[in-house]
């Protein structure tokens, strides 16, 4: 029994370990009160009246959390206390705001009950990873299986008749009849960041091996730039056959961004982002869609009904204005998917400026200890994952967030735990399980007595680590 | 790899503080044009759901809001009297939009007034529901009544105006046909729209506000203008005129210009001719002084102004009078001379108030959600239309002529001065338009009315403005003195 050991400090010579469990069962308890609230301002100013119900309904919420607490307790108990509160919280506040949305009976609802269903088995998935991933590590072995499926899943509803796959103008999902559909890409990045990790990392000398030195740069060899020729074009296929920028922008920014990582080398991002910007040009050109969703961009507010969406957004933010109308009081429902794409526009709303800063705050809290996590652990596989998954949230968040506030072109994507989705709620505890995974062994306290095994690769870590801590 | 995840950290934050900065952007410094923006469905609800101000004329309520079952409507618009205020409170609905004072006090009612910014924070303090200020209106509400009642109870369509010639305060503004603004509220998307339609297809037009959108040729209270030019460039009221019965126009071959029922002129000087009505005499006049000096006159009693009430005037008008024929015609307001009801109550009341124009006003004063005054409107001078000399010249021209003019109503203590015209308008088997233009009392005027009734009323052609439009003239200012002058 270490782990007792650990917690007590009981062994003289070793400094204490905090494992800091407590602080997140503490954390968990104070989403579930902040969430049973959200939930009480709902049914005061929808319903005017309040039931007991509601505190069972926070209940439930901490019990679904306490399961989770319990299961990273159990198999990855030195993992960073602040990624599963903030993560319940930002899906307690989604889950208050779908039910809120439920509640004014917008188009394609009701979302609550599915969104709760999927919440659940979302937190059995991440309980299963934790239990049955016992190093992250091992995933390693099988990058270029997880490449392979992560590209037919990503590459199947695009294949698969309009019927089954298209919704909304972008073919993403695959349906099951009445089951209800999914959306593979959602998985796919995982697998795909599996594979790109395992990848860089056997390959990384390659990539930093300079070619010509040009225009005061040292470019890659014309072979190496192999990869991220290989990611450009999946990105483009994905954007022509699925017609889905979000995906498209989102598989694009991971590769680079853990090219970046493993390479150290600034000039693939430089690389990626002309070889990205010139497909947007061409895209642009050839198809409708992405053209109409540049023309709503540059002039949100024009009349017609091709920005319809966009604009009534930005007037429910509007409207809301730095402190918003209070939970129940606005008007979310007019804004065409504000329990997906627009959630954001529809927290904006109600919750102000102060609110939406506060949720934006909770996502940064979020991807920074996921990429604490990454700086610390020990393994180049672990570092390049970690990175990968923390700017895949961030990314995820970026693209929906700024597309629905008129940043930048709107595209498809669902902000990660917050909105209407059952894959992506899915995708995303895996997501998180993995990062917890990672972050265990990152803190776990070394166990000097042991002899390092001979075969350990990265050596790199070690000093490091041993390097920075001041 | 420690460096390059560093920066990538720093790039995350860069992304989250880009997103947070928009967000900014938005909810703080584009907020308010988005607000306002006519496409913004949201600000409109939120107007529905506060309590709107009240609109009030002598202590009555002419529209208000009352609570509504509907959450998403909290409150409903209500018009107590609707079609008899309807040209004054206008109407204010969710599918069509505003206009009247409903539109033109827009920001008072809603709350949004600078003014009202006060109110505004102490409610978000203390949590109440913000409400809207009220407008109280000049309207005398028993002439409004009167006037009313006279037009729609004899099934006239017309309109009557009258204004306090010393302050131009309007005090009666009232059109028929009318309609009740409130049917026009309802939050019922079918009801509303089919009410709209019958409305705004309905032949007699009642959502025209007749008193300040409409121009009708003005015919012989026009007189009174050419009188005024006249007087300006040499006339004295005993001045010789014309008196033929009929003179030919010049520049077209054997068309003439008659007086009423072709009779010669009884007397021969100005002021005969302005008691008598007789065109020959204003005809000649207007030839005489020619175009450009007509106009000037016409300019100093308010054609052609840009005016707000607050609402929008037409802005009434001579025409070309390229030809001596014209501006023979136009001399007795035929042709293309057109003025609003307004325009003739203005007029009128210039000359009753000593040559001075008052700009007219319909607001009396501003009222925050509490009733204690914002802002009260100050009486403004818009132009010297005349000398004080003339005006009194006018005066008792006007006098002279209501001696002369026909119908009933008149009342036995108050000496009146008015002018009646009756306007041909140019339509197939010639139904004319009845006029009277008055104030009283003559010597010390605290009213002025223009009255119009259109196709001659009840009598058809055989209409004058004596005989269907001095009656109400009368009774309004009856209305004015006695209830509550």
């Amino acid at each position: 029994m270490p782990e007792p050991a650990a917690q007590t400090g009981a062994t003289s010579g070793a400094p204490r370990v905090l494992t800091r469990r407590g602080t997140e069962l503490f954390m968990l308890v104070f989403a579930a009160v902040i969430v049973t609230f959200a939930l009480l301002i709902v049914e005061i100013s929808q319903e005017q009246t309040v039931t007991r119900d509601l505190f069972l309904y926070g209940a439930a919420f901490l019990v679904l959390f306490g399961v989770a607490h319990f299961a990273v307790r159990r198999w990855a108990p030195y993992a960073d206390p602040l990624i599963l509160p903030l993560v319940a919280l930002i899906n307690g506040i989604g889950l208050v705001m779908l039910h809120r949305l439920d509640l004014a009976e917008v188009y394609g609802g009701p979302f609550t009950g599915k969104q709760i269903m999927f919440s659940a088995i979302g937190v059995v998935l991440f309980v299963l990873v934790l239990a049955f991933i016992k190093d992250h590590r091992t995933l390693a072995q099988y990058g270029f299986t997880c490449g392979f499926v992560g590209i037919a899943l990503l590459a199947l509803p695009g294949l698969l008749p309009a019927s089954i796959s298209e919704a909304n103008g972008a073919k993403l999902w695959i349906r099951f009849g009445p089951l209800g559909s999914i959306q593979p890409g959602e998985f796919a990045k995982i697998l795909l960041l599996i594979f790109f990790a395992s990848f860089l990392v056997s390959k990384r000398e390659l990539f930093t091996t300079a070619g010509k030195r040009f225009l005061g740069v040292d470019w890659p060899r014309p072979r190496d730039l192999m990869p991220v020729i290989a990611a450009w074009v999946l990105s483009i296929g994905i954007l022509v056959l699925e017609k889905d920028l979000g995906s498209s922008l989102l598989f694009f920014g991971i590769v680079l961004v853990m090219l970046y990582i493993a390479t150290e080398r600034a000039v693939w991002v430089f690389l990626g982002l002309s070889l990205f910007a010139l497909g947007a040009i061409i895209a642009f050109n050839l198809f409708d869609h992405v053209q109409a969703r540049v023309n709503t961009w540059l002039d949100p507010l024009a009349e017609g009904a091709a920005n319809d969406q966009l604009r009534t957004g930005l007037f429910g933010m509007a409207n809301g204005g730095m402190f918003g109308s209070g939970l129940g009081s606005g008007r979310p429902y007019l804004t065409s998917w504000a329990a997906s794409d627009f959630i954001i526009s529809a927290i904006g709303e109600e919750l102000g400026l102060v609110g939406l800063m506060a949720v934006l705050m909770m996502y940064l809290l979020l991807v920074m200890r996921g990429l604490r996590t990454s700086l610390a652990v020990r393994d180049s596989f672990g570092k390049l994952f970690a990175g990968g998954l923390a700017f895949t949230i961030v990314l995820q968040l970026f693209v929906v967030a700024g597309g629905v506030t008129g940043l930048i072109p709107m595209t498809g994507l669902t902000a990660p735990f917050l909105a209407a989705g059952g894959s992506s709620l899915l995708a995303n505890y895996v997501l998180v399980a993995l990062l917890l995974r990672i972050s265990d062994a990152a803190r776990r306290p070394q166990t000097p007595a042991k002899p390092k095994p001979k075969q350990a690769p990265i050596a790199e870590a070690h000093t490091e680590l041993v390097e920075r801590p001041r | 790899m420690n460096k390059p995840l560093r920066r990538v950290a720093l790039a995350m934050m860069v992304m989250v503080v880009l997103l947070m900065g928009n967000a900014t952007y938005i909810q703080v410094i584009q907020a308010s044009e988005l607000r306002d923006h006519a496409l913004n469905k949201r600000t409109q609800y939120e107007e529905f759901a506060r309590e709107r101000g009240q609109i009030i004329a002598g202590g009555q309520s002419l529209a208000r809001s009352v609570p509504n079952e509907d959450n998403r409507y909290k409150w409903l618009r209500t018009y107590p009297n609707g079609p008899m205020y309807a040209p004054v409170t206008g109407f204010y609905s969710f599918y069509y939009g505003s206009n009247g004072i409903e539109r033109a006090e827009d920001k008072i009612l809603t709350g949004k007034d600078d003014s009202l910014a006060f109110d505004r924070l102490s409610d978000m303090i203390t949590g109440k529901e913000s409400r809207g200020g009220s407008v109280e209106l000049t309207i005398n509400t028993a002439m409004q009544e009167v006037a009313y009642k006279e037009l729609t109870s004899k099934g006239f369509s017309g309109s009557v105006v009258a204004l306090d010639p010393r302050s131009g305060e309007i005090l009666t503004m009232v059109n028929a046909p009318s309609y009740d603004p409130g049917l026009l509220t309802s939050t019922d998307n079918n009801e509303v729209a089919k009410q709209w339609n019958n409305l705004s297809e309905a032949e007699d037009n009642p959502m025209a506000n007749r008193a300040v959108s409409e121009i009708y040729p003005p015919g012989s209270t026009f007189k009174l203008i050419t009188t005024a030019a006249a007087l300006q460039n040499g006339y004295q009221p005993n001045s010789k005129v014309e008196t033929a019965a009929r003179i030919p126009l010049p520049g077209t071959a054997s068309a003439t210009l008659p007086n009423y029922g072709s009779n010669t002129c009884r007397g021969d000087t100005l002021t005969a001719a302005v008691a008598y009505s007789c065109n020959t005499a204003f005809a000649k006049i207007a030839g005489e002084l020619g175009p450009d000096k007509l106009r000037e006159t016409a300019a100093a009693f308010g054609f052609g102004d840009d005016l707000q009430i607050p609402m929008s005037v037409a802005k009434s008008d001579l025409g070309a009078m390229a030809d001596t024929a014209s501006l023979y015609q136009s001399g007795i307001g035929q042709r293309d001379v057109r003025v609003t009801p307004l325009q003739n109550a203005m007029m009128t009341a210039a000359i009753a108030n000593h040559g001075k124009l008052m700009k007219p006003q319909l607001v009396k004063n501003t009222r925050s959600p509490d009733m204690s005054e914002l802002d009260t409107f100050q009486p403004e001078e818009m132009k010297q239309s005349v000398s004080p000399e003339i005006a009194h010249m006018l005066r008792e021209m006007m006098i002279q002529s209501e001696k002369y003019t026909k119908g009933s109503g008149k009342i036995s203590n108050v000496e009146i001065a008015s002018k009646t015209g009756t306007a041909q308008h140019g339509d197939p088997g010639d139904k004319p338009h009845g006029w009277y233009v008055a104030f009283a009392p003559a010597e010390n005027p605290t009213i002025a009315v223009a009255v119009i009734v259109e196709n001659g009323g009840d009598e058809g052609a055989e209409a004058t403005g004596g005989s269907v439009a001095a009656p109400i003239g009368r009774e309004v200012i009856r209305a004015g003195l006695q209830g509550g002058g």
